[in-house]
């Protein structure tokens, strides 16, 4: 769903500023449960199966405020 | 035959410049147009008639209504005369009365004095018994109709029965059939003494093109076309007005009730949202309210696998209020949450929503509109500013072009659909865009002018391709996007839709629709001048349903066609209140209005309200909890309203979700598929028992007004707040009225909403507030609500879900006029005599390739599952493509749907399964075992001792 999204916003926001748009969606939409797995996988796992923009975007998340 | 109290005042109103006339010496000024009957009935001088009615337009047929008019020969009809400055009207004379009185003994030899069941509301009765007509004496003489040529009564329909005996062949039956429903489904056959009203081609109504909408029982002046259940019921001794509880037109009716049960329902004349019509189901199918499977008293059982025990209110409120209680302890306030129901009232819905969100402190909160409309919210909020239609029904009327996507009206919004074909019947141009020959493609007096024949998935690849037209042969309206629309975004757009890979050209391979027809579309829709969007589930069920809305918003801001009549984006409902279930804060990130449950202030107003601490951080969506129920972090739900089980796609991953829980709370009126898998099942009210308001696709907010008392004892209402202040969170209403005023003081765009001004007013259209004191019928007018409209660049992202070898057909679902959404009203009604069963719709070619013959039984399988149905062969699904719906549960439509879902919102991708069909010989077990063994209301045991109270 990640990558789904991020389809969405390399189109719309193009790619340099994609990841910014899908973590703001992600914060936006996704409840913690699935923010803190997604974020476990690109930590643990490296995000495998995610597109750069997805990634990108998670580690976005991640950060602190 | 009308309501008894109606005063029908002959022929339509007109709209021309005011005319001043005199009418028996009483002077009254009406619009020119205005016929001499319309005028005389306003100046409360009423001239008899029998085929004239003020919803058909006139006819002259009848010869009773004639007056005198000064200056003129002979005896003109007062229908078909047009009123005139100045002209001086006689209504009653004794040479009238004579005429009047020769012509009425003539119909009277048809249609004997008393022959009525009802005679004191026939029409012709009433009124020969006011020119002292009794016996007519040409009554049994052979050259009357019926003794030249009797006929048998027709009692195929369910609702209704037609005696020719007492037909005045009058055509006001025709005439609605054909002006008022526009079916065209009835005529007069035969010339002379052999005339008669013929549905079809002398078919008996059930076997016709009729639709059943009953708009020619209602216009019947005699006992002719009759209710079947006036017959047995008897005269009314009640009427309240209320809101259909079905699809989203929200059609005002009124019920008529005898002896404590409804004996009859009819559209309201005063309805906006329906003028004066009702399908099928609203009219007739209200027969499930009282259906011996209703659950009317409260259940419980330690495990799904237990029998059922009735027991008290209280018990099964404490029981319910103690399992949460125990789950949250022992698991964490986030392990449970509630589901709220699109077929609740706006004011149950707020409550489900308040009981999770201040009671269970948790934002878990969703609801079934999740999977149907949630992309409608968030791609229109985003582009115009609102998460709603922009127009109001009778917009319709001003529209040049209709560009319907995704929907099929004349089976899910039958009324609405009515009133889309008046309009096309009067030259407005159609453009379906849909991969089936939805009925509208080509039906009595109606026909496409393009039908754009796409193949399922590939929605956003047509908008694209059609905004490519527009903006490559310069069809956009500069001016109003300059003035409107935000500079940047359109010139992004612009160029993204430009670039040649959008053409429809470049689409055809993609889309299955031939270039020229994706541009002749576009430049009809463009060229307007008024153009108008209707769409529906085929648009936004889709793993890029919120592109598509967004789509088809910039295609409408880029020519012009928001912000006025005529035009606009219209989303078309799917249940009565998936408007109101979105508007009353049922998302699991937003509170009423729309408004994100992270923004401090709204959250402030919430908890000042409430008097409590709200969670600031979303919470879970419907899938979200089926996977936190999985994974063991999910462990209780209250479902209001909602068939999950049935209704939601990959039955076995829901199922196994369900099973998981600990607590499933359900309130429904009948034990569904989903209460299968509960702990406690609280009886629920149907729409007749119940105060409230539902509110429509056009944002019409309506009165839900009590018909009967609730056969369970409590209103839904008091339900859930039983159970808010046995969680430890009291709630204290004593009526829905305050629930809304509650809501009124929480939502900006209802601020202005209460039950006396919708009792005033009939009805609201939100926004509803200081702005907008009444309501605003057409949104967006001068600017959009968000400011600047916002155009969004829409890539085509072909869905995950491929046609393989082994997957070589698409699946796409859909609803059929008769039954409703999961069936769970219209399977209990006599609706079943036109749709019984669902079956799987297959092209000529597809089930020759299959060796499949029309009847035969064909498995279905897709990646998540499979099931059988009967298959029915026919054209109006494409090679490739096969098509079902999904009103009966053994049907398993969703064991074969899969986990697909919207970026954005999670919507099920319901409209595209890759399948194959291989002919079967039978049903698959668990059917045949579904089907011998469904059980009329749930296994129970009796309690010890039955305390059953309120």
């Amino acid at each position: 769903m990640a990558n789904d999204i991020a389809n969405f916003f390399d189109a719309e926001s193009g790619k340099d500023k994609a990841p910014e748009s899908v973590r703001f969606h992600i914060s936006r939409y996704w409840e913690p449960r699935m923010r803190r797995e997604i974020i476990e996988h690109v930590q643990q796992k490296g995000g495998a199966g995610l597109s750069d923009t997805a990634r990108a975007a998670v580690e976005k998340l991640a950060a602190p405020a | 035959m009308y309501a008894k109290d109606y005063h029908d005042l002959g022929t339509p109103p007109a709209s021309g410049a005011s005319v001043t006339l005199e009418i028996d010496g009483a002077t009254i000024t009406v619009p020119a147009g205005t016929s001499v009957m319309r005028a005389a009935a306003l100046a409360d001088r009423d001239v008899p008639k029998l085929c004239a009615t003020d919803t058909l337009k006139h006819f002259g047929s009848c010869r009773v209504c004639l007056v005198e008019i000064e200056g003129r020969k002979g005896f003109p009809a007062s229908c078909t005369t047009e009123v005139a400055a100045g002209m001086k009207v006689r209504t009653e004379s004794e040479a009238l009365t004579n005429l009047r009185r020769g012509v009425l003994e003539l119909y009277v030899s048809e249609h004997p004095m008393g022959s009525c069941p009802d005679s004191s509301r026939c029409e012709l009765e009433h009124l020969a018994g006011e020119y002292g007509l009794g016996e007519s004496r040409f009554a049994g003489a052979k050259t009357v109709r019926h003794v030249h040529t009797p006929k048998p009564v027709d009692h195929s329909n369910p609702y209704f029965r037609f005696d020719n005996d007492l037909c005045i062949v009058c055509s006001r039956c025709v005439r609605a059939c054909e002006e008022t429903q526009g079916t065209y489904a009835l005529t007069i056959e035969g010339r002379g003494l052999d005339s008669r009203v013929s549905a079809s081609q002398s078919e008996p109504f059930l076997e016709s093109e009729c639709v059943s909408c009953g708009a020619c029982v209602e216009a019947c002046p005699t006992g002719a076309l009759m209710e079947k259940s006036i017959l047995t019921a008897g005269l009314p001794q009640k009427a309240v007005a209320t809101t259909c509880a079905y699809c989203g037109v929200g059609c005002t009716l009124v019920a008529e009730v005898t002896n404590g049960a409804v004996s009859r329902m009819v559209p309201s004349r005063d309805g906006r949202a329906n003028q004066g019509h009702a399908c099928v189901k609203g009219r007739f199918a209200y027969g499930y309210a009282t259906h011996q499977d209703r659950v009317t008293k409260p259940l419980i059982r330690k495990s799904i696998t237990d029998d059922w025990t009735e027991v008290s209110w209280d018990e099964a409120i404490n029981y319910a209020a103690s399992e949460f209680k125990r789950i949250q302890a022992k698991y964490g306030k986030d392990s449970i949450g509630g589901i709220t129901s699109s077929r609740c009232t706006n004011e149950e819905t707020f409550l489900v929503q308040k009981l999770v969100r201040a009671a269970f402190k948790t934002n878990n909160v969703d609801t079934c509109a999740r999977v149907c409309h949630s992309p409608t919210g968030y791609g229109l909020k985003h582009t115009l500013g609102e998460s709603a239609g922009t127009q109001e029904f009778v917009s319709v009327q001003h529209a040049d072009v209709m560009m319907v996507i995704g929907a099929s009206p004349t089976e899910a919004h039958p009324v609405f659909a009515s009133q889309m074909k008046r309009r096309l019947r009067q030259g407005a141009a159609l453009i379906v865009v849909d991969p089936r020959a939805i009925p509208l493609v080509k039906t009595a007096h109606v026909e496409a002018d393009y039908h754009l024949r796409l193949l399922p998935g590939t929605n956003v690849a047509i908008i694209n391709a059609l905004a490519h037209v527009v903006v490559t042969e310069g069809l956009t309206r500069e001016n109003y996007i300059a003035e409107r629309c935000e500079r940047d975004s359109y010139e992004k757009w612009k160029k993204f839709v430009a670039d040649p890979v959008n053409s429809p050209e470049a689409m055809e391979q993609v889309t299955g629709v031939k270039a020229e027809v994706i541009r002749g579309a576009a430049r009809l829709y463009a060229k307007g001048p008024n153009s108008a969007i209707y769409y529906g589930l085929g648009v936004t069920e889709h793993s890029q349903g919120s592109t598509m809305v967004m789509g088809i918003a910039n295609l409408a801001m880029a020519t012009g066609n928001l912000g006025r009549e005529g035009v606009g984006v219209s989303p078309l409902r799917g249940q009565n209140n998936v408007q109101g279930s979105c508007d009353m804060g049922s998302f699991p990130h937003e509170f009423s209005g729309y408004r994100h449950v992270s923004d401090d202030s709204v959250r402030a107003q919430f908890e000042s309200m409430w008097k409590v601490q709200l969670s600031g951080e979303q919470g879970l969506r419907i899938p979200n909890m089926f996977e936190a129920a999985l994974d063991g972090s999910f462990k209780g739900m209250y479902i209001q309203g909602e068939d999950l089980a049935q209704s939601d796609p990959n039955t076995s991953h829901v199922t196994a979700a369900l099973s998981a829980l600990e607590c499933m709370v359900i309130q429904d009126i009948f034990h569904n598929e989903t209460a299968r898998y509960a702990h406690v099942f609280l009886p629920g009210t149907s729409f007749l028992e119940k105060d409230g308001t539902f509110t429509n696709a056009e944002r019409r907010i309506s009165r839900v007004r009590k018909v009967i008392e609730p056969l369970c004892g409590l209103a839904d209402w008091e339900v859930t707040m039983r159970l808010s202040t046995a969680v430890g969170y009291p709630m204290n209403y004593e009526h829905p009225s305050q629930i809304m005023d509650e809501i009124a003081a929480l939502t900006p765009t209802f601020t202005g909403v209460t039950y006396e001004k919708i009792d005033r007013l009939g009805s609201i259209q939100w926004p509803c507030n200081a702005k907008a004191p009444e309501g605003t019928p057409t949104m967006h007018v001068g600017e959009f609500v968000r400011g600047k409209g916002k155009f969004y660049v829409t890539a085509y992202v072909p869905t995950n879900e491929r046609t393989s070898s082994k997957y070589p057909l698409l699946l796409t679902t859909g609803r059929v006029l008769t039954q409703y959404n999961v069936g769970a009203q219209t399977r209990r009604t006599q609706n079943l005599a036109w749709h019984s069963e669902d079956r799987l719709e297959i092209h000529p070619h597809d089930a020759e390739a299959r060796g499949i013959e029309h009847g035969d039984w064909v498995g279905i399988t897709s990646r998540a599952g499979d099931t059988v149905l009967r298959v029915e062969i026919t054209d109006r699904v494409a090679v490739g493509v096969v098509y079902t719906t999904f009103h009966f549960p053994e049907s398993g439509a969703n064991l074969i749907t899969t986990d697909n879902s919207d970026w954005a919102t999670n919507c099920p991708e319901y409209k595209v399964t890759a399948v194959q069909v291989v002919k079967v010989a039978q049903p698959a077990a668990w059917q045949r075992r579904r089907q011998a063994a469904v059980p009329a209301s749930p296994r129970k045991r009796r309690a010890p001792t039955e305390t059953v109270g309120n």
